[in-house]
């Protein structure tokens, strides 16, 4: 089919749309004009008493339906509405169909908004986070595009990292707060599975250990010795499991857990990994906002999530 | 063969009409809950009785099981007494009655398993969609075959609102149910149509599945059972005409409203603003025709319910059908689009017009289907109308003042670009208006249970009786 880009569509329903308001007009007319007989039946009935007066239309019945019509003749001369011919307002909702507007909705309230934030154009993260009009804006774009998975707090939630602390997956600096709102994060844990069931338990007790958290001593042990040795866990998250930003590898020991600090949580993690991508492990994505908000605003978020922890 | 021996076939327009009442007990059941999980998230207790699949399952049941069965059960009714004439092929129409029943049934099933094309009000898998072609070609035959044979010159009005329903939604369903399925073993399909063009084919249809099924096929109902309750004549016969041609050429223009500002060309948008604000006119012939009929009787309003719903159900009528045309102008659009002003709009129709105009037909026709001269219990039917109307009342004013409030919200921005109030602040402030709505929700299925028990009562006490075909008066044979 076309795309009702075909100007013969356009021709053809504009002939018929305009046939048709005209017609009702006359149509209208016609049986505005008959006989009637006011107070008296058309002389049928149905089913012993359905009769049916001959009385006229009501006069303000009539003039409503007259009123609207004209309206609509009216409009059509103004604003697009029959096929090709784009009315002598030539206003229009958006460019399309190759078609230029005179006055493009659409396009002036992208120009207008787009001047709405120049003040802050180029300017340091550091420097927006100390002004407080600049963090006013911030915050209420934060509270439009962050906050569903954030929270309104920014305290985070199980797979959203709480982004008013001072723990950093990707890094804290201004400059790597913008690289993650700008084009988005994804870190990745591997799926562990191949440890088995026991090793793995070893582990969950080691890392509850390191975070002062209960944890049974002699599983704790073997899961150092799996950490340093068989297992790949210090690939990422370092000797000292203080974890590695440019992995998102989060720090191991700082009590502080993205999913949840239970031995099945931490188990379910080491198992299956995270953003594995195979159904099995849990999916998280912080999305690439600069596209869609555009560089002003990508800079404002960055100084608000900054404001956060550097008050 | 003398013609008056006979007697008209009210054993189908039984059966259409208690399950008009049963089907309206579920599909408001459905309603309630879905109204309780928008305000308590934790009652979507299985991906079956999630949200997402019992919202068209309400809106499918309410409409085509609870008011398709009304339409049936009185557009059968009366075709036969105003053509004096029993039924055209009594074995056809028990069947449109088990096939319609068997697509309900079909739907209660697929819609809550999650299986649907995603198109409102034409969710249904494209086997079931076949059936109710075949059931609504069957109802045409026998309600335009019963048309044929009749005794009387002139075709009553009710018939002619009937007649264009039932061949405008054969058109629609057909229209918009264009679809291919990969293979003959798979339930899902693809539409023939593509982006704009489906979603112009969808809307087409859908309004006027409101234009023809809700509206068209409810005047039906209005102009049959209006004058008799009344006892008077229809107000104006040139009316009718006028109304009635007009109705039926300009609704199906209208679809395009749903679309305002998106990808749809602007002319499309336009025309179908401007053919929605010529509807104004013709919607409103309807209700001054059924209002004026009963000019002179106002008295009878006092005593009796079946007019009081059939009169209230008018004014509903006239109130959404003003309402409609001013939404669809494109700044009030801009506005109310996607807000809970449009479910206030839609359940102003469903439940003050649709359901009240069925229900006062309804308490007319059990008694005369069941041998009685009234219902069980009189007393029932008024208790039923009010905690109706109040509760309709309280359904549509909150969603109405919802509506205005979350569109204001959204829209509102400040002098920096920014929107003044986040998503999730706007259903904060919806929860007293939907606790609202549920309370209206509630009433009003409180009342359809009431009406059961005065239904079964009222069977119970009775029985099935079909009354001897009547001979056209004399000035009209």
């Amino acid at each position: 089919m076309n795309d009702f880009t075909n100007p013969l569509v356009g021709i053809f329903v504009a002939v018929v749309a305009f046939v048709g308001v005209v017609g009702c007009m006359v149509f209208l007319w016609s049986q505005d004009n008959v006989g009637f007989t006011v107070g008296k039946t058309t002389g049928h009935a149905w089913d012993e008493n359905l009769e049916e007066y001959n009385n006229p239309m009501p006069r303000w019945w009539s003039w409503l339906f007259y009123i609207t019509v004209i309206f609509s003749l009216g409009y059509l001369v103004w604003f697009p509405g029959l096929g090709p011919f784009k009315g002598v307002s030539g206003w229009c909702s958006q460019s399309y169909g190759g078609r230029e507007c005179k006055d493009d909705q659409y396009a002036n309230e992208v120009r207008l908004a787009s001047t709405l934030l120049d003040k802050y154009k180029g300017q340091d993260i550091r420097a927006l986070a100390a002004n407080p009009e600049a963090m006013e804006t911030g915050k209420r774009l934060f509270m439009t595009y962050c906050m569903q998975c954030h929270g309104a707090d920014a305290g985070g939630k199980p797979g959203f990292p709480s982004l008013s602390d001072d723990d950093w997956l990707f890094g804290g600096e201004p400059e790597e707060i913008l690289e993650s709102v700008s084009h988005g994060r994804q870190g990745v844990m591997t799926a562990n599975e191949y440890l088995g069931a026991d090793t793995i338990k070893a582990l969950a007790h080691y890392v509850l250990s390191v975070n002062g958290r209960p944890s049974d001593p002699v599983l704790a042990a073997r899961g150092r010795d799996a950490y340093m040795g068989e297992a790949v866990c210090r690939t990422c998250h370092g000797d000292d499991m203080l974890g590695l930003k440019a992995f998102g590898a989060p720090n191991l020991t700082n009590n502080i857990w993205l999913y949840g600090s239970s031995e099945e949580e931490i188990i379910k993690g080491i198992t299956y990994g995270r953003n594995v991508g195979d159904g099995r492990s849990t999916n998280n994505k912080m999305p690439a906002w600069k596209d869609f908000l555009g560089e002003d605003k990508v800079n404002l978020l960055a100084a608000y999530v900054y404001s956060l922890s550097n008050k | 063969m003398s013609e008056t021996q006979t007697t008209y076939n009210y054993k189908v327009v039984r059966q259409f009409a208690v399950m008009t009442v049963i089907w309206g007990i579920v599909g408001m059941l459905v309603g309630v809950i879905i109204a309780a999980q928008l305000i308590w998230p934790d009652l979507n207790l299985a991906p079956w009785l999630s949200y997402g699949r019992l919202r068209p399952l309400h809106t499918n049941a309410v409409i085509f099981a609870f008011g398709g069965c009304a339409l049936f059960a009185t557009s059968y009714y009366s075709v036969q007494r105003t053509c004096h004439t029993r039924i055209f092929c009594d074995w056809l129409a028990g069947f449109t009655f088990w096939g319609w029943q068997l697509v309900i049934l079909l739907a209660a099933v697929t819609l809550p398993l999650g299986f649907t094309v995603g198109k409102e009000y034409a969710e249904l898998q494209w086997p079931i969609k076949i059936l109710i072609t075949v059931v609504w070609v069957s109802y045409a035959i026998v309600f335009f075959g019963t048309l044929v044979k009749r005794k009387v010159a002139h075709i009553y009005v009710s018939n002619w609102f009937f007649g264009a329903m039932i061949i405008a939604v054969a058109l629609l369903h057909l229209g918009n149910s264009a679809v291919i399925p990969p293979s003959f073993d798979s339930l899902a399909s693809y539409p023939v149509y593509a982006g704009v063009q489906d979603a112009m084919v969808q809307w087409w249809y859908g309004h006027n599945a409101v234009g023809f099924f809700l509206t068209a096929g409810f005047l039906g109902i209005m102009y049959y059972f209006v004058p008799k309750q009344a006892g008077r004549p229809v107000y104006s016969y040139r009316l009718s005409v006028v109304h009635f041609w007009a109705l039926i050429f300009t609704y199906m223009w209208a679809g395009p409203h749903h679309l305002h500002y998106t990808a749809l060309p602007d002319w499309t948008q336009t025309l179908g603003m401007l053919f929605s604000l010529i509807l104004l006119a013709p919607s409103w012939g309807g209700m001054i025709n059924g209002i004026m009929t009963l000019s002179g009787a106002w008295h009878k309003l006092r005593d009796d319910p079946v007019l009081k719903f059939l009169i209230t159900s008018l004014s509903f009528y006239g109130m959404s059908t003003f309402e409609g045309p001013m939404m669809s102008v494109k700044s009030v659009n801009a506005l109310s689009h996607y807000t809970d002003w449009g479910i206030g709009h839609v359940h102003s129709g469903a439940l003050g017009w649709v359901a009240m105009v069925s229900i006062g037909a309804l308490y007319y026709l059990l008694p005369r289907l069941f041998g009685r001269q009234q219902m069980y219990s009189v007393k029932l039917m008024t208790t039923h109308f009010w905690i109706a109307t109040i509760g309709i009342v309280l359904y549509a004013a909150s969603m109405w003042i919802a509506g205005v409030m979350q569109g204001l919200m959204w829209r509102a921005v400040n002098a920096d670009g920014t929107l003044t109030y986040s998503f999730v602040e706007s259903v904060n402030s919806s929860y007293i208006f939907w606790q609202i709505r549920l309370i209206g929700g509630l009433m009003f299925f409180v009342g359809m249970l009431i009406m059961a028990y005065n239904m079964f009562m009222t069977i119970a006490e009775g029985r099935s009786e079909d009354s001897p075909v009547l001979a056209p008066s004399a000035q009209h044979a």
